[in-house]
């Protein structure tokens, strides 16, 4: 089957990629950009370790086919820090220590992104909800979840 | 492992119905995210793939007081969910969406996709069903408009042929004095029901029942209407001993499977209790609209 031309941003850059019409989004960004913060975990949907953003809404992007992002805007986990600083979320995990394996941390980022930018005042259980797409097997939820309390409630700015 | 297909991408909705037109063996995708996972399974393998995921025309949310909802079969789930219109006109559609998948999906996935899928466990049939919407579907020959309820033929199987495409879905403006509730019945939030119960109440000026509809998902191959149950309340003052007969006729009328994640008593049973509280809870509802 024909290879075709893909042109979109990850993380602000402008790439073109010439790739088979069923590569997955995860692979692209994975395989041949080498981002690898993006992980693979479960492909069918479930997981959420794959999650990155596209024009801002998260989604899985094991599931999503990489052609249908022309044009697109895509961030990943290695996105979030601007010129060496850490985003406000990324620093919230350190602090919190959001972290066990870690395997599910770039996923959970990029669901907590999401919602830090839309969000306003969020309750606890809005907080719970906005990473009921990300699974931790290390089942560390709670660390995860002070850490997107605190930056919903002003504690962390953009440095 | 996906299969090698070719890649379609029209640029409009005519180009998409002329395209699939004179594509044989070609499946269409949206936000993929039924059809991703069974082409990764190998069990559906298509020669072109026509993705309709950018096709504009197709993506809307409009209402009208009279004429109700409209919804382009591209809009997706998410849109939906955080809709102020339908939080305020049908806050049970905004519901379902809450509980349908997780926001990634819902980013992504869409209500046409949805329908299309044709999933007997898919939460948007039931509700719709029991909002009496019609479905609107097409092909480069012309549209057809039908209501949802005769859409579904069988498990993943629609009235559409080869070359049709779900084009919007229409949800009647609600009439004075209507509920309409939904619940799944599940183990984490964001998983598919194992089972799940609509039910829709429209009463008259005096009290009694105008109309009811209970619609049970993941019950049988199709989204299923449970009409001896509905048959029992029709005309009737409705009260909590007819909620609880409704339920164990429609635990009896329907026909689910036994699976891994429930035996088919288990789901009867479940249906049946879901039916009398989603039936109260449209009842309630239906009393208190203006």
């Amino acid at each position: 089957m024909e290879k075709q031309v893909l042109r979109f941003k990850v993380n602000g850059d402008e790439y073109e990629v010439f790739i088979h019409p069923k590569t997955l989004l995860v692979e692209v960004i994975r395989d041949h950009l080498g981002l690898t913060g993006t992980k693979r975990g479960c492909e069918t949907v479930s997981c959420g370790a794959c999650t990155v953003n596209i024009n801002g809404a998260s989604v899985k992007s094991c599931s999503v086919l990489a052609v249908q992002c022309e044009g697109l805007e895509v961030t990943t986990v290695e996105g979030l820090e601007k010129d060496g600083k850490l985003s406000p979320i990324q620093r919230s995990f350190l602090d919190h220590g959001s972290f066990q394996c870690g395997f599910c941390t770039p996923g959970m980022l990029m669901s907590a992104t999401a919602f830090i930018s839309e969000a306003k005042n969020p309750t606890k259980d809005q907080i719970k909800e906005s990473i009921e797409g990300n699974i931790c097997r290390c089942t560390g939820y709670n660390s995860i979840v002070r850490a997107i309390e605190a930056v919903t409630a002003g504690k962390y700015k953009e440095e | 492992m996906i299969n090698d297909f070719h890649y379609l991408k029209p640029a409009s909705l005519k180009e998409a119905l002329a395209m699939y037109a004179e594509h044989d063996d070609c499946k269409v995708i949206c936000g993929g995210q039924s059809l991703l996972i069974v082409m990764r399974q190998g069990m559906v393998a298509p020669e072109y793939l026509l993705d309709i995921k950018h096709v504009k025309e197709l993506s809307y949310i409009k209402f009208d007081e009279k004429d109700g909802l409209r919804i382009g079969a591209t809009t997706t789930h998410r849109e939906i969910e955080k809709s102020d219109i339908i939080a305020k006109k049908y806050p049970v559609l905004v519901a379902m969406e809450e509980k349908l998948a997780s926001i990634q999906t819902r980013n992504w996935g869409t209500i046409g996709g949805n329908l299309a899928h044709a999933d007997p466990a898919g939460d948007p049939g039931p509700v719709l069903i029991a909002l009496n919407a019609e479905i609107k579907f097409g092909n480069s020959g012309g549209e057809k408009l039908v209501p949802l309820d005769e859409f579904f033929v069988d498990y993943f199987e629609t009235q559409m042929e080869q070359g049709d495409l779900v084009l919007e879905v229409h949800v009647p403006a609600p009439e004075p004095k209507f509920g309409c509730a939904y619940q799944k019945f599940n183990l984490l939030d964001s998983d598919m029901g194992i089972v799940a119960a609509a039910a829709s109440v429209t009463l008259n000026a005096d009290g009694t029942c105008k109309d009811v509809r209970i619609v049970l998902g993941n019950a049988g191959p199709i989204p299923l209407r449970v009409t001896k149950a509905e048959d029992l309340l029709k005309g009737k003052k409705l009260d909590d001993a007819l909620f609880a007969e409704a339920g164990t006729i429609a635990s009896e009328e329907c026909m689910p499977v036994a699976d891994i994640h429930a035996s088919e008593e288990h789901r009867r049973h479940v249906l049946g209790v879901l039916t009398k509280r989603m039936l109260k809870k449209a009842f309630e509802q239906a009393q208190t609209a203006a």
